[in-house]
């Protein structure tokens, strides 16, 4: 199968690869997917007090596009508030990202991710 | 031109030797006699030609040539196999028994003979990948028919107890039928001494052209068959259809140069694969080999790479040709069924790869291959949420994972 030259450049360079500390009150941490299913995505954010994500992190087990989505996803969430970030779709990342209808799973995961981690964000900030 | 992979797939197709490569030549070219043309000097030449080939063929499963039914490939001598013996039959006996590891076009015939009311049994096999002999003798009963289990497996190289399943069959008067495609040319063959009825081979697994095969069918105690295809009574009617002589002829002397080869091939290889898998272990943890270590042929490995997903690894280490059990491009997602069978679980499946080594391999490829894959794989797992989890001590399977 032939991979966009996005999809290539991210997986051969992933962006933001690492993990955060999941005990830090400022980070929300995501994991999806299923080991079975062949992807896991875990996506961390480090959530600013003023509610702009500071930091994104990623670590991946999957395909070549579910690593791309991931390590796109880091990338536009950076600097954006939780409430932009809960606005990506996936529809934008697989367009971005060229990705054929077989991996259109990939970027669903990659959405999930983002809406998990500001949910684990949320829930230890009950106020914000 | 651009550096090709190193091709590390020989499970999946050989490339045609440049031996046999050059004695099917004439055979398109001067020689293009019909080899059923009886009134002529042209006929004779090709007739002659084709039944060198078959005595060649013959020779490598210590089989008569009159035993040897030229086809189109594997496929289609396995489905003349399993369904000319049930169909020619099917009036005596109904129940056929396979195994769940078989390849496709085995499996698919099986399927089609049991819409058709047929029985058939599909035998589990052990976590090595090998069938359980007991369970093949609780399965025969009086309405058996055909017994047929693959010689050598396909992804995992495990090789069948072929002699023993055969004398089980005929003790029990059950044809015995093989799909040796993966067998041929890489292990000793001997149909009357592994009591074999029926066995499938494919040129284009043994270092002959592709759109080439045959079917061995046993004359005493003799197999009878209804055709798949009619017409002109060739090949003792059982398929008709004016024969390829240029194919025939490369399927023949494939055969011969494997077998005046395989016994050094044999050790070469399974010192190639047992230099690559020392390497991959010696640097590498939690790698596993899927299927029995020690029955299987010397030119595969099947290897589980824990918490790196197999489609993502080969997208790494473009420059080897090989493949991934996991299935990820496939719309269902299931992994192989070949691994699932041996209960390996889904999520190791998705991180194994095939790695095939054959004639053309060398010590440098094999290097150079074990090298690509222990970086990759150390990359990927560094990536590797899963890893990563495991390394801290969790455990995977106490999560609750949504699958999708």
């Amino acid at each position: 199968m032939a991979y966009s030259q996005k999809v290539i450049d991210h997986y051969e360079n992933p962006r933001n690869v690492g993990s955060l500390d999941a005990q830090d009150a400022a980070v929300g941490t995501g994991l999806v997917g299923a080991p079975a299913c062949g992807d896991v995505m875990k996506l961390q954010i480090k959530v600013s007090d003023q509610g702009i994500i500071e930091d994104a992190k990623f670590k991946t087990f999957g395909c070549g596009s579910a690593i791309a989505s991931s390590s796109l996803v880091t990338e536009w969430i950076k600097g954006k508030s939780l409430e932009e970030a809960a606005e990506i779709k996936n529809t934008t990342i697989a367009q971005h990202l060229s990705l054929p209808p077989v991996k259109i799973h990939c970027s669903m995961l990659a959405e999930d991710a983002i809406r998990a981690a500001i949910r684990d964000y949320k829930e230890k900030h009950p106020s914000a | 031109m651009v550096k090709r992979p190193i091709y590390l797939d020989y499970q999946a197709t050989t490339p045609c030797d440049p031996r046999v490569l050059e004695v099917m030549l004439p055979y398109f070219t001067e020689e293009f006699g019909n080899p059923h043309s009886r009134s002529h000097a042209y006929g004779w030449k090709a007739e002659e030609a084709v039944d060198y080939a078959r005595k060649q063929v013959a020779a490598i499963l210590s089989a008569d040539p009159r035993e040897v039914i030229f086809t189109s490939g594997a496929t289609e001598a396995n489905n003349l196999a399993i369904k000319g013996v049930a169909h020619f039959y099917k009036d005596k006996k109904n129940h056929i028994i396979t195994c769940s590891t078989e390849h496709k076009c085995v499996l698919d015939s099986c399927r089609h003979l049991e819409q058709e009311g047929f029985k058939i049994t599909y035998l589990p096999v052990k976590s090595n990948g090998i069938i359980d002999l007991d369970d093949l003798r609780g399965a025969i009963t009086d309405q058996t028919v055909l017994v047929s289990i693959m010689a050598v497996n396909n992804e995992i190289g495990v090789i069948q107890p072929l002699a023993e399943i055969g004398k089980i069959c005929r003790d029990a008067g059950v044809f015995f039928h093989t799909d040796a495609a993966q067998a041929v040319g890489k292990i000793p063959l001997d149909v009357n001494a592994m009591n074999i009825d029926l066995l499938s081979l494919s040129g284009h697994k043994l270092y002959g052209p592709k759109g080439v095969g045959a079917l061995y069918v046993r004359r005493k105690p003799r197999v009878r068959l209804q055709a798949l295809i009619n017409g002109g009574g060739q090949e003792r009617g059982m398929r008709s259809g004016t024969l390829s002589t240029p194919l025939c002829v490369g399927l023949g002397e494939a055969c011969a140069l494997a077998q005046t080869e395989m016994r050094a091939e044999s050790a070469r290889l399974k010192a190639l694969s047992a230099r690559f898998y020392e390497a991959i272990q010696g640097s590498l943890e939690e790698v596993y080999l899927n299927g029995d270590a020690n029955q299987r042929i010397p030119g595969n490995l099947n290897i589980s790479f824990t918490h790196v997903e197999g489609e993502g690894l080969m997208m790494g280490i473009k420059e080897l040709a090989l493949s991934s059990g996991s299935a990820c491009t496939s719309a269902s997602l299931e992994p192989s069924y070949v691994l699932r069978a041996l209960g390996v679980e889904v999520e190791m499946a998705h991180t194994s790869l095939r790695i095939g080594f054959g004639r053309f391999t060398t010590e440098e490829d094999v290097d150079t291959a074990a090298e690509m894959i222990i970086k990759e794989v150390g990359r990927l797992r560094d990536m590797s949420p899963l890893w990563e989890m495991s390394r801290q001590g969790i455990d995977i399977k106490s999560i609750q994972w949504a699958e999708h």
